[in-house]
């Protein structure tokens, strides 16, 4: 480790430097892994394992949980139809039973996406090196960890050596200063933010969030801001652990405990980037200017204001993207400058790693409230977590949904895409809190408006994409 | 692994930006098991309409194109989802190489790690070598991992940067997991000093 009077170093940079094992002569460092998470669609990495005679290094640092394949109508993993899906589950119970890691399993009280229980059972705290075969897994710096997603051979190495080879990303601040409007979550941040860096705006990047509105978001909206690090093609996201952290993590099942519990946030507290230290990139965003978002097209980068308009692929100058655009316009169903309020939906989706948490079901439920589901819509609320399922229907939440005529399922990833099964229909139009509306993310044919999930809601009893502040007077 | 020396073979064009693993390898095919043929999978959704005919003007069912070995790719190649699955399905078609202006971080390491190589080249040399292809459907470029260097079929060469452990893996047909077992007593001593409480 470097001495302390060093030069001034960043948040990710301090993290980095403290899981530092090995570098090689080409620049490549061997970083030692704190959390290794896994899922569902993790067998490969156990079967690469298994064919070179390895076994887990260090199986106490591994925890898993089937979320991907799981149905959201049962908790059974017998009743899963299909077998092939099925294998994916039982794989991940036998290799827990074989190697001797945790697993929060389908009836398990703990159960949920990955990157759901992570920070809820206090596995996710700040400092740490944690990896998961899953692109959001970019999510867990929202406690100010270094997290990131993997690829199965990776994950093999990880098991095997619990280390992973990684060439030093580059560093950008995103600086988001002011008082958010009134409607305007951290998925209208993000989504901002991604329409204004592009889909590759952060690629080899570690992003640190920071400024006044973000260091105002409560932890849930900090884990959807993160969670979408990777839509704008960067390599994790984080924000600076705080009292908001603290608070959070304190009391949850793996958080310390006692004296340690205080020498831990003595730790944490040091690892704010220093004064003086250098970003290799810097990006400034006027949290006024951000208003409750959607997306139009099949990149998170085709985002625009909920009462704004979709763009007219004539106005764009570049054949080759003017044809792009055309072809999305094609397959989303979209005439040039129509206004996106005007667009009707079919279905609801409102889960998922990035909008599953309680905060999120509450801003839905409290647009539910006392309305009904449109006629001829489909509304699905599956919770992010058992958890989350539990707390939200100790609040009534479940009966405000249902009442109104929202499904209220399960928790797992669902309809985010459609691993287990559940997808919609082609031609379907979907109002979803989730992350990606790529081509057929949800479904063939699939057309996908990613939003937050107030406004999932407000487009369920509407019928068509509304901006939440029309209901909420805002 | 499989060795990556030479390859010369026809380049197929997917000019367009953000390509995601979805298109590459849409989601209800991830369960499949890794000797499954993920090949017939490789953009499913845009290579083949929903009864399963071919979709005449895609790429990779246009004349030159459907045996290409090579793909020529827009900016940021292969985001999104980490599912390694997408390289198992671009190995599967019989691909060796992508070259883009600019790839999905994932993607491109989970590529090497199945002896595919990711080459990043400049904007205008995609551009190039995208407008050579498709005036010349199945026009044979070379890519030579040694010399590390794209020869286009009009002669025309292009130098690209690789990671030299990365190179030797690819051209040795070795992975890294059998190295860092090599190192597991720095490892042992970097369990052994680290500080317990923060783990």
């Amino acid at each position: 480790m470097p001495p302390e009077d060093a030069a001034p170093r960043t948040m990710f940079e301090k993290i980095w430097d403290r899981h530092r094992v090995l570098e090689r002569p080409d620049g490549q460092v061997l970083l030692y892994v704190d959390r290794h998470l896994i899922h569902d669609g993790s067998e490969p990495a156990f079967d690469m394992l298994r064919r070179r005679g390895l076994k887990p290094r260090a199986p106490d640092r591994i925890f898993g949980v089937p979320d991907h394949y799981v149905p959201t109508d049962t908790r059974e993993t017998a009743a899963i139809p299909d077998p092939a899906r099925r294998f994916m589950v039982e794989t991940l119970e036998r290799n827990s039973a074989e190697h001797g890691f945790q697993l929060f399993g389908l009836k398990d009280e703990g159960q949920g996406i990955v990157h759901v229980i992570g920070p809820e059972q206090g596995l996710t705290q700040p400092g740490l090196l944690m990896v998961c075969p899953d692109s959001h897994t970019s999510t867990h710096g929202a406690l100010g960890a270094l997290a990131f997603g993997i690829g199965m051979t990776e994950v093999t190495h990880v098991l095997a050596t619990q280390t992973l080879w990684q060439r030093k990303p580059a560093t950008m601040r995103i600086t988001v200063e002011g008082d958010l409007g009134a409607g305007v979550t951290a998925k209208d941040v993000i989504l901002h933010i991604i329409a204004t860096i592009g889909a590759a705006g952060a690629a080899g990047h570690v992003i640190e969030y920071a400024g006044s509105a973000i260091r105002g978001l409560s932890m849930e909206g900090r884990l959807t801001l993160c969670n979408m690090s990777i839509e704008a093609g960067g390599r994790a996201g984080m924000v600076t652990p705080d009292e908001t952290t603290f608070a959070y993590l304190a009391g949850r099942p793996y958080a310390p405990k006692g004296a340690e519990w205080d020498r831990a946030v003595e730790r944490w507290r040091a690892l704010a980037t220093d004064a003086g230290a250098r970003f290799d990139r810097e990006v400034t965003i006027d949290a006024a200017a951000i208003a409750p978002t959607v997306t139009w097209g099949n990149s998170p980068q085709d985002a625009v204001a909920a009462d704004g308009q979709v763009p007219d692929p004539t106005q764009e100058e570049d054949a080759e993207r003017r044809a792009a655009m055309q072809d999305t316009f094609a397959y989303m169903g979209l005439t040039p400058g129509m206004p996106v309020e005007e667009l009707r939906i079919d279905r609801v989706f409102i889960g998922s790693c990035t909008n599953g948490r309680i905060e999120d079901l509450r801003a839905a439920a409290a647009i539910a409230r006392g309305r009904r589901v449109a006629e001829g819509v489909t509304a699905w609320v599956v919770p992010g977590s058992a958890p989350v399922k539990r707390q939200a229907e100790a609040e009534g939440l479940d009966r405000i949904f249902t009442e109104a005529g929202f499904d209220w399922r399960e928790a797992g990833c669902s309809m985010c895409l459609g691993t287990n099964g559940e997808i919609a229909a082609p031609g379907e139009r979907v109002a979803a809190t989730t992350n990606r509306n790529f081509r057929g993310r949800q479904g063939p044919g699939v057309r996908t408006h990613l939003m937050s999930p107030a406004m999932a809601a407000a487009a369920a009893v509407t019928g068509h994409i509304t901006d939440v502040r029309r209901m909420t007077g805002g | 692994m499989d060795r990556f020396t030479t390859l010369h073979a026809a380049a197929v064009p997917f000019a367009r930006d953000n390509i995601d693993t979805d298109q590459i390898l849409p989601a209800r095919f991830l369960h499949m098991q890794r000797d499954e043929d993920h090949g017939a999978c490789l953009f499913r959704d845009l290579r083949y309409a929903p009864d399963g005919s071919e979709v005449p003007d895609f790429p990779l069912n246009r004349e030159g194109w459907r045996d290409a070995r090579i793909i020529l790719g827009g900016r940021n190649f292969a985001c999104g989802s980490s599912r390694e699955n997408a390289v198992w399905a671009v190995q599967g078609h019989g691909i060796r190489a992508v070259i883009a202006p600019s790839f999905g971080d994932i993607f491109a390491i989970n590529a090497v790690k199945n002896g595919i190589l990711p080459v990043v080249l400049a904007e205008d040399a995609v551009a190039a070598l995208i407008a050579e292809a498709e005036a010349h459907p199945g026009a044979e470029i070379a890519v030579d991992l040694a010399t590390q260097t794209v020869t286009a079929a009009n002669g025309a060469v292009y130098h690209f940067d690789i990671d030299p452990f990365t190179r030797h893996c690819l051209l040795e047909g070795v992975d890294e997991l059998a190295f860092t077992l090599s190192h597991q007593e720095d490892i042992a001593a970097f369990e052994r000093r680290m500080d317990r409480s923060n783990f």
